[in-house]
């Protein structure tokens, strides 16, 4: 890209906006969520669910709740257990913290921006190979399982880590292959093109690929550990699974990773099959002519993919107060002998299909 | 500006975020360990053995097999990315490729590698 100095600075000085912005997004998940997953189910059972903890007299609904913990958590002592793997046991909090970042920053959270004369895209990583960037990276997130399940020196610890590390390997196949009908259709692997491509409502990836839909849909819950796959800690067997012998900020940073991959996931499938920052029916990029403001159109596109992914984030915990737990043999055979032959028919069916209609 | 520049950036961040949530506790917290206190947890009795026992060769086999297959995932990608440039040409190939991978995989399910018992 030939680029004048002024305009890579410019680019440089919105990389890091951008990045601040969505970095800050990603750090207040973790806290709303634990939030949200302790009121929703007590919704769902009749109870009430944490609703004192406020500031002064305002309660809230029990938001403060969540910072209570997190602070508690801070100051509380960490319990190194004897024997574990020094090392290792301080590494693995931040092999699970730092893969969920990096693809969070692949995402297209919003249409362009066309101001001081350049072209400010709304993805802090902008790469033209998006989906494998995105591939590449997410495999990352198992050593983090598999570094904390060994180095804590527990039975328990290990056979969690264990189980989780072979369960996410083995949906990575599914979730891999889920996504090849779609770069077959859209034509291409960077992530904003494919949100550009699915300007028109009956375009979405949903309606043109429905089983991707459905095989990423699954593999992406058992991607993220969350019931009904949460094997890895299923905590009548295992009590807390790979971070048994974590305590304080460390188990904290265990949190953090998973409720980022949880929302990064959620992005990805509303951003993959539908439609991402586009509004149904409705042209976002011409707002900005509309009204006349710069950047009205990526605001209310930005909004739209939250909403979006919002409702991915109710779909995990009201599916993990719905459907009980699987067993880990029914767990690998769904994988290994269902959704990977499937995968590879959606393909070949979605290669045909396409082939007929535009080589014929 | 060249697109792998923030990806250091975020790779900066996400360590230095990690290491520093990994760190405070050791800052901040009280330490006071006893011996029953570091005893790693097993429901409250006194520990049996030492965590590292034999495991399972079926995750082993789990990773060899998650490698085959994720190649060939990351392979159809760059098959995809092609494809209408390849045309019926493109089909052709994927079929043939597909019947080994499907040999293959047959192959794997006949000798019980994916069954857990």
């Amino acid at each position: 890209m030939g680029l004048t100095a002024d305009e890579f600075t410019i680019q440089f000085i919105a990389t890091l906006v951008k990045f601040a912005i969505v970095a800050g997004l990603l750090l207040q998940i973790p806290p709303v969520m634990v939030w949200v997953e302790r009121r929703v189910p007590a919704m769902m059972q009749r109870r009430k669910g944490p609703n004192r903890v406020g500031i002064f007299k305002w309660r809230i609904y029990g938001l403060m709740q969540s910072l209570a913990d997190t602070i508690k958590l801070i100051f509380k002592e960490e319990v190194v257990p004897e024997g574990a793997q020094k090392a290792f046991y301080h590494l693995a909090p931040v092999f699970s913290v730092f893969p969920a970042f990096l693809i969070a920053m692949a995402i297209p959270y919003g249409p362009d921006i066309h101001a001081f004369g350049t072209t400010i895209p709304l993805s802090i990583i902008r790469v033209d190979v998006g989906f494998l960037f995105i591939f590449a990276v997410s495999s990352l997130a198992v050593y983090g399982v598999t570094i904390a399940g060994w180095a804590s020196n527990n039975k328990y610890s290990l056979l969690g880590s264990l189980r989780a590390s072979a369960q996410m390997i083995s949906y990575e196949i599914p979730l891999g292959m889920s996504l090849i009908p779609i770069v077959l259709i859209y034509g291409t692997l960077d992530l904003n093109k494919i949100v550009e491509a699915q300007s028109h409502f009956w375009k979405w990836g949903v309606f043109l690929s429905p089983v991707s839909f459905l095989l990423f849909l699954i593999a992406m819950f058992a991607e993220t550990n969350r019931a009904p796959f949460d094997l890895a800690e299923a905590e009548g067997e295992l009590v807390a699974g790979f971070h048994t012998e974590y305590t304080s900020a460390k188990f904290a940073a265990f949190f953090l990773g998973e409720y980022v991959s949880m929302f990064v996931l959620s992005c990805l499938a509303s951003t993959v099959f539908f439609g991402g920052w586009q509004v149904p029916f409705f042209s976002v990029q011409k707002l900005d002519d509309l009204t006349g403001f710069i950047g009205v159109s990526a605001l209310i596109g930005h909004v739209t993919l939250m909403l979006k992914a919002t409702f991915f984030m109710w779909l995990y915990i009201w599916v993990r107060w719905t459907i009980p737990r699987f067993r880990y043999d029914q767990l690998m055979s769904l994988g290994w002998k269902y959704m990977i032959p499937l995968g590879l028919v959606n393909v070949v069916v979605t290669a045909v299909v396409i082939a007929a209609f535009r080589f014929s | 500006m060249n697109p792998y520049i923030p990806v250091l950036i975020v790779l900066i961040f996400g360590l230095t975020l990690g290491a520093i949530l990994s760190g405070l506790a050791a800052f901040l917290g009280p330490k006071n360990p006893r011996p029953e206190k570091i005893d790693p947890y097993e429901c409250g009795v006194p520990k049996v053995t030492g965590a590292n026992e034999k495991m399972s060769v079926k995750f082993y086999l789990t990773a060899i097999l998650f490698i085959l297959f994720d190649i060939e995932t990351i392979f159809l990608y760059l098959w995809a990315k092609a494809f209408p440039q390849l045309g019926w040409f493109g089909v052709a190939e994927v079929m043939v490729f597909m019947v080994i991978l499907v040999a293959g995989y047959i192959y794997v399910v006949k000798r019980g590698a994916l069954e857990w018992d």
